[in-house]
C-alpha cells in the first residue's frame, strides 16, 4: 500500500527526516511512536503533500505511483487521509459542505457521480452517531470553537466519509477523553479492512490496547531505529525512549 | 488641467440643450434649485484628487469621455424578456432605463394604496409639495461636484413615502439601467418613511456588457421617529462604467436603518454613504465590495452623531484580485451633546493578487466624553494552511480558494433578510467564485 523508501527531507537548511524506509502493506496497522520533536508529523505531513518541506532524498510511493509528484488533493483522491495532528479551524465554511465536496471529489475520481443529496444525509448521520458527535457539528464552520477532542472526532468523521484506503492519524488520541478514545477507536476498528491501511502516531500505549497494531515503529532524530510488534509498545511505556539508542 | 476643463465646458455646455427635458421646469423651487446645483457645479466642476476626499479616486480619466447626458439620446426599446436578468424576485418594481421611468417594465400591482411609489418625475407632477419638502435636504449641507451634478442634471428617480405606522409587506426594488454607451444618467430617489413607518428599498444598477457611461445617483433618506428602513444597494454596472453614488439619510429619534452594500461591478464605483443619527437612533451599515481586473471601487462613508443614545455599527468587507484597488473611507463623528454613544467600525479586506491593493483609513472624531467608540481594520491573503486543509480532504486548490474567498462573503450575505434578494446576491458571487457555494440546501 504504501512505501517510504530512505526519505530524507528538509525544512529550510534543517534537515529533519533523515532516511526513512517503512513498507505498510493493505489492511496491516503500523504504529509511529517517538519522542516529541522527532519528525512524526513531519512525515505524516510531507505524505500529506504539505508545502514548505523539501525532499532531499528516497522515494515515497502508494500502491506503486509516485507521490512525490502529486497534489495534495490528487493524494486524498487516491486514497490517503491524513487526520492532523493540529486540525485547522475554517470560519465560514459548513462541515457538512465541506464533506459533501470531499466525498464528491473522491467519488468523481473514481468515475462516480456525485452523491444524491437525501443519501448523504443518510451517510453522514449514520457516520456521526457512530463517533457520538451532535448533529448539530454538522451546521457549524468546519472545527471553529471545538474543543480539542471534538476536533479529533471531527477527523475521524472526515474519514469515516471519504473512505480512504491508507490512513495517518496523528495523535488522534492526544486531547480525547477516555469514554472518547473508545468511541474513536471504534470508529476506527469498524473501518479496517483487509485492503485498508493504518498509520498511526502516538505518544500512549493506551490507544493501542483498543487499536491493535501489526508493527509498531520508533522515530527518533528524523530516523527509525526500532521497529518490533505490539509488545514493543507497552516496553517504550515501560521504560520510556532512552534505552533503544544505548542497546544499538 | 486644462483637459478637465475643457470637459467641464462640455458638459456645462451640454445643459441649456437639455434643461428644457428635463422634469419639474414649471416648479420655480425647482427650476432655483438646478441652477444653483449648475452654477456650483461649473464653478467645481467634478472633484479631483486635489480634493482630500477624492485622493484615492481619480475621476478624472474616465469623465474626460464627455458622456453625453441620456436625455438628448433617443431611448431604445427594452424588452420585458431582456428584464428577467434584473428583477429580484417577490418585490415590487420601479424601472428606470437610460435614465427614464418605464411603466411597462414596472412591477407595482398589489401595492398598498396608502403608500407612495412612483418615479420621482411622476412625483413633481402629482405632489409636488411633498417632493419639495425633502429633495435637497439631506444634502443641503454636502458640497461636492457630484451632488450638484446631480441637482442639475438629474432626469428620474424613485419617490418612495410610506405613511406613518404603515409597514410595507414587501420590498420595493429600483431597477436602474443603462443599455447606451458613453452616456451620463444622473437620478435622484427620494426616500421617506414617516413615523413609525417600516419599508424595504432595493436599489439595484446595471449596464449591459462592456459599455461605458456614467451613473450619478442620489439617494435622500428620511427615517422618521420609530420609523425602520432597510435598504439594500446593489452595483453590478457594466464592466466600463463609472459608478458614483450617494446615500444620504436623516435618522430622527428612535428609528433604525439597515443598510447594505454590494459593489461588484463598473470599472470605478464610488459608493458614497452619509448617515446622521438622532436620539437613541441606530444604524446598521454594511458592504461587500468585489474587485479584480482593473476595477476601483471606493466606499466613502460617513456616521454623524448628533444626539445622545444613537448606536452605529459599520462593517466593509473587501476582495480584490488582479490589479483591482479598493478604498474604505469610514470617518464616525461623535458631537459634543452626544453623550452615550455606542460606535463600531470595522473594515476586513482579502486581497487575493499580489497587485491587488487597498487603502483603508478609519477615522473616529469625538467630541463628547461618556461614548462607546471602536474600530478595527485588517488586510489579509487566503490562509496557506486553510488551503492545504480543504486539499488534503480532495478539494483543489482554485475551489478551496473559492470556498475560503466565499466564506469570507458569506457573512455579508447571512446578512440579508430577503431570500429573494439572498438567492440573487449568492448567485452572482457563484459567478465570481464558482466552488464556492454553501450550499442550504440539506439544511
Ligand atoms: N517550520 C519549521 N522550521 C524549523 N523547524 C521546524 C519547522 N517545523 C518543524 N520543525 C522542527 O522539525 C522537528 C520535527 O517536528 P515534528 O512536528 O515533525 O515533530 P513530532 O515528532 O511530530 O513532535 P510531537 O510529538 O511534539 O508532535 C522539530 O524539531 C521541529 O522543531
Ligand atoms: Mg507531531
Amino acid at each position: 500500500m504504501l512505501s517510504i523508501k530512505d526519505l530524507q527531507v528538509n525544512i529550510g537548511d534543517k534537515s529533519i527526516l533523515k532516511g526513512i524506509s517503512l513498507d505498510i502493506n493493505p489492511g496491516e496497522v503500523h504504529a509511529i511512536m517517538g519522542p516529541n520533536g522527532s519528525g512524526k508529523s513531519t512525515l505524516s505531513h510531507v505524505l500529506a503533500g504539505k508545502d514548505g518541506y523539501t525532499i532531499t532524498g528516497g522515494s515515497i510511493e502508494i500502491e506503486g505511483q509516485d507521490l512525490a509528484e502529486m497534489a495534495p488533493e490528487k493524494r486524498a483522491r487516491e486514497g490517503l487521509f491524513l487526520a492532523f495532528q493540529y486540525p485547522v479551524e475554517i470560519p465560514g465554511v459548513s462541515n457538512i459542505y465541506l464533506l459533501k465536496a470531499a466525498l464528491n471529489a473522491v467519488r468523481l475520481h473514481k468515475g462516480l457521480s456525485e452523491v444524491d443529496a437525501l443519501d448523504f444525509l443518510t451517510l453522514v448521520k449514520e457516520k456521526i452517531k457512530l463517533l457520538g458527535m451532535d448533529e448539530k457539528f454538522l451546521y457549524r464552520s468546519v472545527n471553529q470553537g471545538f474543543s480539542g477532542g471534538e476536533k479529533k472526532r471531527n477527523e475521524i468523521l472526515q474519514m469515516a466519509i471519504m473512505e480512504p484506503k491508507m490512513c495517518i492519524l496523528d495523535e488522534t488520541d492526544s486531547g480525547l477523553d477516555i469514554d472518547a478514545l473508545q468511541i474513536v477507536a471504534a470508529g476506527v476498528n469498524s473501518l479496517r479492512s483487509e485492503s485498508r491501511s493504518f498509520l498511526m502516531i502516538t505518544h500512549y500505549q493506551r490507544l493501542l490496547d483498543y487499536i491493535v497494531p501489526d508493527v509498531v515503529h520508533v522515530l527518533s532524530d528524523g530516523q527509525i531505529v526500532k521497529t518490533g510488534g505490539p509488545e514493543l509498545a507497552l516496553e517504550l511505556e515501560q521504560k520510556g525512549y532512552g534505552w533503544i539508542g544505548q542497546e544499538a | 488641467m486644462a483637459s478637465a476643463v475643457s470637459s467641464l465646458e462640455k458638459y456645462v455646455e451640454e445643459y441649456d440643450e437639455i434643461k428644457s427635458t428635463l422634469p419639474g421646469q414649471e416648479l420655480d423651487w425647482l427650476v432655483q434649485l438646478r441652477r444653483q446645483g449648475l452654477d456650483q457645479f461649473s464653478t467645481q466642476g467634478f472633484p479631483t484628487i486635489r480634493n482630500e476626499d477624492w485622493r484615492y479616486t481619480n475621476v478624472t480619466p474616465l469623465i474626460k469621455k464627455s458622456f453625453q447626458s441620456v436625455v438628448v439620446k433617443p431611448s431604445i426599446a427594452v424588452m420585458p424578456e431582456q428584464m428577467h436578468d434584473y428583477y429580484v424576485p417577490d418585490c415590487w418594481q420601479v424601472v428606470i432605463v437610460d435614465g427614464h421611468f418605464s411603466k411597462t417594465l414596472s412591477k407595482l400591482d398589489g401595492l398598498p394604496e396608502e403608500v407612495v411609489v412612483m418615479a420621482l418625475s411622476d412625483a413633481l407632477i402629482k405632489c409636488p409639495d411633498k417632493v419639495k419638502r425633502y429633495l435637497g435636504q439631506a444634502v443641503e449641507n454636502e458640497d461636492h461636484g457630484f451632488i450638484h451634478y446631480n441637482t442639475a442634471w438629474f432626469s428620474e428617480g424613485l419617490f418612495v413615502w410610506i405613511p406613518q405606522q404603515v409597514k410595507m409587506k414587501q420590498p420595493l426594488q429600483l431597477v436602474h439601467v443603462v443599455t447606451q454607451e458613453n452616456v451620463a444618467t444622473a437620478t435622484r430617489n427620494l426616500i421617506v418613511a414617516e413615523a413609525g413607518a417600516e419599508g424595504m428599498v432595493i436599489e439595484s444598477y446595471f449596464g449591459s456588457q462592456a459599455q461605458a457611461y456614467l451613473t450619478s445617483s442620489i439617494s435622500e433618506v428620511f427615517i422618521a421617529e420609530n420609523a425602520h428602513l432597510t435598504l439594500y444597494k446593489l452595483q453590478n454596472e457594466a464592466s466600463k462604467a463609472l459608478h458614483c453614488s450617494g446615500i444620504y439619510s436623516r435618522q430622527e429619534k428612535h428609528s433604525s436603518f439597515n443598510y447594505l452594500d454590494f459593489s461588484f461591478g463598473g470599472l470605478m464605483a464610488r459608493n458614497e454613504l452619509h448617515v446622521n443619527v438622532g436620539f437613541a437612533a441606530a444604524c446598521d451599515l454594511n458592504g461587500l465590495f468585489v474587485g479584480r481586473g482593473r476595477q476601483h471601487i471606493d466606499n466613502h462613508t460617513s456616521i454623524e452623531h448628533l444626539q445622545p443614545r444613537g448606536s452605529s455599527r459599520e462593517l466593509f468587507k473587501g476582495i480584490l484580485d488582479g490589479r483591482a484597488r479598493g478604498v474604505f473611507q469610514g470617518c464616525v463623528k461623535v458631537f459634543e451633546d452626544a453623550q452615550k454613544i455606542d460606535s463600531e467600525m470595522h473594515n476586513h479586506n482579502l486581497l487575493l493578487s499580489d497587485n491587488a491593493e487597498i487603502d483603508t483609513k478609519p477615522q473616529l472624531i469625538i467630541y463628547a466624553d461618556d461614548v462607546k467608540c471602536a474600530h478595527g481594520v485588517t488586510v489579509g491573503q487566503l490562509d496557506d494552511a486553510s488551503i492545504f486543509y480543504l486539499q488534503s480532504r480532495a478539494v483543489s486548490e482554485e475551489d478551496a480558494k473559492d470556498m475560503l474567498t466565499f466564506a469570507f462573503a458569506n457573512e455579508m450575505v447571512e446578512k440579508i433578510k430577503v431570500s429573494g434578494f439572498k438567492s440573487y446576491i449568492l448567485a452572482l458571487l457563484l459567478q465570481r467564485f464558482p466552488q464556492g457555494s454553501i450550499e442550504k440546501e440539506w439544511l
